[in-house]
């Protein structure tokens, strides 16, 4: 009978995919490219920016995650001088942005969270225009051009204008033009929104291919599970203030629990054996059987929560082990799920309605 | 120094030779009121000033020639009204936060899209006076090959200066403004006292007082008389009305046209340094 229910039912599945090389590079090797100290921003009264603080290192992913209205697209607009410093400060590859805007604005790459692009210009045009705003001698900027271009393949659409472009070779092109100048960080603003699943797999290989040329990337998103795959570090920020932040892995670990799914002969009488175990944070019916939160690493305590389980005579029917996602971390720090943090906010806004 | 004012120059040049069909359009409104407004009035104004006696050694000019230099103005400052509105639509498509967060000093944003405003006008006037001296419009009356030279540069010296000083205030107003439709308001309020409190296509002399001021600050009224001076000469006579400039009265048009668009370039630079587009 052990024989059988070992056999019989034991699948487990572990959802998120760990990257064992994810972790911060060693700061021996690499310097501050940015560095934020009590950053803060207040439009009209409301504070979008409260206090926030962080640096990045050179040549990382540095993730900022965050629901829609948390203050991301504040922080990237001040770091990249479209907004004024109201009060903080900030360092960009040792130049300082309150007095050496200028400096700054030569050592970054931008991609909006809108499409920034003239309608009517064609590829080629679209980055001629760029190398000259950046005043790029011509030969060099030629030469930029067509890399960029056959960088991010668009190689038949050198003579397309940009209206004739799909929404992912728009973001593409956008791509290509904020590398032209090779800039030390490439700042990407919501990079993959309103892209289907393909085409934003495509521009995830873009963007670490592009890193591991040696640019620091400075991303910000809300898509958790992107976030996760691609960074380095990640601080989450919520209401302008940053509520966490670390490793990918470590950010998920630090909830110091996995959880378990497990169904059995007799759900009362496991939920009474697991509630009695130290390492079980809490036991939760679901629609079948049961959602384990445990406080320790699963993959050690399952074994022996099943043997325990066993010996009490209780057949287990069904076992699957889920690491917790960034999603899960999101609503450890907030209470909140991260996908509808910005629709609640909406919501809170709108005024009752009648009766 | 910096030169990538020549950018945005190139820029907008791209678009205006990709879009023809805004220069044929804004050809064929001045053309028009040439061709029916200029000549409906001619005949009757002839008809009404044809007992006013000319003075001696003035030169008698039909209206057709005497509005030929309003029309010139008039379309040059539709046109430089209208100019700034690329910055409009830049801010509302995005491209203007590529322009500001570039290393580009702010100011080259609208010495460019002037400079590109300048050049559409110098197109319009020289397509204008063509067809004007096609429909009857007596410019350059006796004059030498190099003085008809001259007088060209003299009026396109005068047009550019009031083109770019309308394209700054043109640009200060697209910066400030959220949609098209604001701007359009705003610039149509601006345009009809421009217009009609001047010597584009009447005398001023008559005015009313309060008026008359008005038209000696207005500097349609500057470009006007500079037009009129170099096209028709200093001393004509047109619409019962005898017309003598002096050298000075130049001089003083032209520094009035000078100060106005040092005055908007400061304030178009003042609304595009202090512009925030997120």
């Amino acid at each position: 009978m052990s024989d059988r229910s070992y056999t019989l039912c034991i699948t487990i599945c572990i959802t998120t995919l760990i990257n064992p090389k994810m972790s911060r590079i060693p700061s021996a090797m690499s310097e501050n490219i940015i560095e934020v100290k009590n950053l803060e921003y207040s439009y009209n009264g409301f504070r979008a920016v409260d206090d926030v603080s962080f640096f990045v290192r050179e040549g990382e992913i540095f993730s900022f995650l965050g629901p829609n209205g948390a203050g991301k697209s504040t922080v990237i607009n001040i770091l990249t001088t479209l907004l004024p410093l109201q009060k903080g400060r900030v360092r960009i590859a040792g130049c300082d942005r309150a007095t050496e805007p200028e400096q700054v604005r030569r050592s970054i790459g931008i991609v909006f969270q809108d499409e920034t692009l003239d309608r009517d210009l064609t590829v080629w045009e679209t980055l001629e225009l760029h190398g000259r705003l950046y005043s790029m001698p011509k030969v060099e900027r030629r030469q930029r051009i067509e890399e960029m271009i056959e960088l991010v393949e668009l190689e038949d659409k050198r003579d397309a204008r940009t209206r004739n472009l799909s929404g992912g070779m728009k973001r593409r092109l956008e791509i290509g033009r904020g590398l032209m100048t090779r800039p030390k960080v490439l700042f990407l603003d919501e990079p993959t929104i309103g892209l289907d699943t393909q085409t934003r797999r495509r521009l995830w290989d873009y963007i670490k291919l592009v890193n591991e040329s040696g640019t620091t990337i400075f991303l910000t998103t809300h898509y958790m599970d992107e976030a996760d795959l691609v960074s380095n570090w990640i601080d989450i920020l919520d209401h302008g203030k940053i509520i966490a932040s670390g490793v990918p892995s470590e950010l998920k670990n630090a909830l110091g629990r996995d959880m378990v799914y497990i169904e059995t002969s007799n759900n009362a009488a496991a939920t009474e054996t697991l509630k009695s175990l130290e390492s079980v944070r809490d036991v939760k019916a679901a629609s079948q059987g049961l959602v384990v939160t445990i406080n320790v690493d699963g993959t050690h305590l399952l074994p022996q929560i099943m043997n325990m389980l066993k010996d009490r005579g209780i057949e287990i029917l069904s076992v699957n082990l889920k690491k917790p996602t960034l999603d899960d971390v999101f609503v450890h720090y907030t209470g909140r799920d991260i996908r509808n943090a910005g629709a609640e906010k909406l919501r809170r806004i709108q005024p009752r309605s009648g009766h | 120094m910096s030169y990538e004012f020549v950018t945005i120059y190139w820029r907008d040049m791209l678009r205006f030779v990709r879009f023809r069909i805004v220069l044929v359009a804004s050809l064929i409104q001045p053309a028009l009121w040439m061709a029916l407004y200029g000549a409906a009035m001619s005949s009757n104004f002839s008809r009404l000033s044809s007992s006013i006696p000319v003075p001696k050694d003035a030169i008698s000019i039909s209206y057709l020639t005497f509005m030929g230099a309003g029309v010139i103005a008039l379309t040059t400052l539709f046109t430089s009204l209208f100019g700034g509105i690329t910055l409009l639509f830049d801010k509302n498509w995005g491209l203007m936060r590529e322009f500001l967060a570039s290393p580009m000093p702010r100011s080259n944003i609208i010495i460019g899209i002037g400079l590109s405003g300048v050049t559409k006008s110098f197109i319009q006037v020289m397509v204008i006076m063509g067809f004007g001296l096609i429909i009857g419009v007596r410019f350059f009356p006796n004059y030498t090959l190099v003085q008809t030279a001259g007088a060209i540069l003299g009026i396109l010296l005068f047009v550019g200066i009031f083109s770019i000083g309308f394209l700054f205030l043109s640009s200060a107003i697209s910066m400030s403004m959220e949609t098209p439709e604001g701007l359009q308001a705003v610039i149509t309020l601006l345009t009809l006292p421009l217009f009609f409190a001047s010597n584009a296509l009447y005398p001023i002399d008559a005015f009313p007082y309060p008026v008359k001021i008005l038209s000696m600050f207005n500097p349609l009224t500057h470009l006007v008389s500079g037009i009129r001076y170099f096209a028709i000469g200093n001393d004509f006579f047109a619409i019962g009305t005898h017309y003598a400039y002096t050298t000075g009265d130049v001089l003083l048009s032209f520094s009035a046209l000078m100060v106005f668009a040092i005055v908007m370039f400061a304030v178009a630079w003042w609304v595009v340094k202090k512009a925030v587009i997120t």
